[in-house]
């Protein structure tokens, strides 16, 4: 069987409407299977009120962990830690736990073995059904490193998931910013579905996004999000785009509907589904689709 | 003091408040205010801030470089090495550090038995300084696009913190690593989120956090207007001060579009920002 689409919705800055599109793209497709890699703050469950159906734990870290018993204060664990994660609170070491990378340096130098280096096993993945189809999504423990380990995870199991159910589209919400989170999003994907918002900080954050993509080679279309917020913006970021070379696809306007869809745990598609927002999120979606036909 | 402004979910107004804060704290405490970009992935703080550039310090990491004509093919850095960032194929005599994957850390050159191994200097991002009201009172952490180390580039950041007066953390958005090491730093966290359920799904984690952090908190609510009463329920039920709103209309949000520091937008708003200002103050005094 041919590898499935994979789309992930990104946006550089937060806030855009990542969750709200992504939601809306879930009531319109057929045969896909949903995920959320914004593993940090996972909120597309809120509207896709998908039933678990099994569960696993999922480890993204380790951290040093040492044996007051065994050590003998030499402090060389200390010299060697490049994280400043190892302070003497009199002669016992102490592990700044947010600090440690794991690397085991310190484990590898102690002379009487009494550092171990232990996993963390704080972060979850839940497979899932919901009313559209299959999903799979993650959830980091507090505090926990967001390696972007748990993204590739979670989209692997997309991948068997798809396979499975002859899924044909994987549709990933993804998370903000531009570090290893999204660079784990983008890594394999087909194509990129930009939100950005028309304010100075929606484009900075959103050409960031760009650039960092454009290592990858991977096709970008952009949706401007309440994009009458400023029009004057939402012009520039048009012009900035079409000199990259890069489509816009949709823009929305700024409407209650967004967050009145949200507070009834709908897709806007299925609140409104004749409003102006859903018509335009329709058409969104069929560019999309029409790409996709295109590369099969 | 330091005081830490968070969000779990993004775009909720982390910079439309801790601009805010330290241009009506700068007019209380002159001199005595610094403001650090921490979200190094995409540091917006500079777009309405609109200061020069005083200097710019490069963020650097170790990279180890093997030289495979000393290397014996031994296996002992690959063996250490926690990142998975040593790729060696010792029938074709090639072996070489990925650096995309490399932490620094340094623990395949220290386990090396031939010293076939050197370390380089990697620019992985920089912290910039520019003159605002003063010389050093706005601080940017910039990551270099492309690269995965964002926690390493805001430790290091805060390190260019001053020790004295009060210093405003614009912190990443989430609940992760990155976010960590903004929080453990500060002595205080403003929680900015916005009344829907994104806002408060994501409030809820990061006051987990804070709480497991022992961090003093309190709660701005930013777009207000809707009554989203299970946010005000879980504020009430958890006992967390509410240190102001910050209404939802279209002007703010229009000049925040077009950079302007929204605290400045008119006089009500100016005298909301330090209602604010003067909670977060008090709140802080009563932790000392």
């Amino acid at each position: 069987m041919k590898k499935p689409f994979e789309i992930v919705i990104l946006s550089g800055k937060g806030g855009t409407g990542k969750t709200s599109v992504t939601a809306a793209f879930a009531s319109l497709a057929k045969h896909a299977v949903f995920t959320d890699c914004d593993v940090d703050a996972a909120d597309l469950h809120l509207v896709l009120s998908p039933d678990i159906y099994q569960q696993e734990e999922f480890s993204s870290g380790a951290k040093a962990v040492v044996d007051t018993d065994k050590c003998t204060s030499c402090g060389l664990c200390k010299d060697v830690c490049r994280f400043s994660a190892l302070a003497y609170s009199g002669d016992i070491p102490v592990i700044d736990e947010y600090a440690c990378e794991g690397c085991g340096l310190c484990s590898i130098v102690c002379p009487v073995d009494a550092i171990t280096i232990e996993n963390y096993n704080n972060n979850h993945i839940y497979f899932a059904t919901c009313r559209f189809g299959p999903m799979v999504y993650g959830k980091l423990g507090i505090a926990e490193e967001n390696s972007g380990k748990l993204v590739s995870k979670i989209r692997q199991y997309a991948r068997e998931l798809a396979q499975k159910h002859h899924a044909e589209i994987i549709i990933t919400d993804g998370p903000p910013g531009i570090g290893c989170p999204v660079i784990s999003a983008v890594t394999g994907s087909d194509l990129v579905l930009a939100v950005t918002e028309p304010t100075m900080s929606g484009w900075h954050d959103l050409d960031r996004l760009i650039e960092m993509i454009g290592g990858f080679k991977t096709p970008v279309f952009v949706v401007i999000n309440k994009y009458d917020l400023n029009e004057e913006m939402t012009r520039v970021i048009e012009g900035n785009l079409l000199a990259k070379n890069i489509r816009v696809i949709g823009k929305i306007p700024y409407s209650d509907t967004m967050v009145l869809a949200l507070l009834e745990a709908k897709t806007i598609n299925e609140f409104d589904p004749s409003g102006y927002i859903a018509g335009e999120l329709t058409r969104i979606w069929e560019t999309i689709t029409l790409t996709y036909e295109q590369n099969k | 003091m330091k005081i830490a402004i968070t969000s779990g979910k993004g775009g909720t107004g982390k910079t439309t408040v801790s601009t805010g804060l330290f241009h009506i704290l700068n007019r209380y405490l002159k001199h005595h205010v610094q403001l650090l970009d921490c979200d190094v992935e995409e540091p917006d703080c500079h777009i309405f801030i609109k200061a020069s550039k005083t200097a710019v310090y490069p963020v650097n990491l170790l990279i180890p470089e093997i030289n495979a004509n000393i290397c014996t093919f031994c296996g002992k850095c690959k063996a250490a090495c926690a990142f998975n960032a040593i790729v060696m194929l010792p029938p074709a005599k090639f072996i070489e550090v990925s650096a995309d994957m490399c932490h620094g850390c340094g623990a395949c050159t220290y386990v090396c038995p031939e010293n076939a191994i050197t370390e380089k200097h990697k620019s992985i991002g920089q912290v910039s300084h520019f003159d605002y009201y003063a010389k050093d009172e706005f601080i940017e952490g910039r990551m270099h696009i492309g690269s995965a180390l964002q926690t390493r580039v805001i430790r290091e950041t805060i390190t260019h913190a001053r020790q004295q007066g009060v210093i405003l953390f614009d912190s990443p958005p989430g609940t992760s690593c990155p976010v960590i090491a903004t929080v453990s730093k500060s002595d205080y966290v403003v929680m900015v989120t916005e009344p829907t359920p994104f806002g408060l799904n994501d409030l809820i984690l990061m006051a987990e956090t804070v709480k497991q952090l022992g961090k003093k908190h309190g709660i701005v609510i930013n777009k207000a207007g809707l009554n989203y009463k299970p946010l005000y329920d879980y504020i009430t039920q958890n006992n967390i001060p509410l240190l102001g709103e910050i209404p939802f209309r279209k002007e703010l949000a229009s000049a925040y579009s077009k950079g302007e520091i929204v605290a400045e937008s008119s006089p009500e708003i100016r005298s909301l920002f330090e209602g604010i200002t003067k909670k977060i103050l008090f709140e802080t005094s009563l932790n000392s």
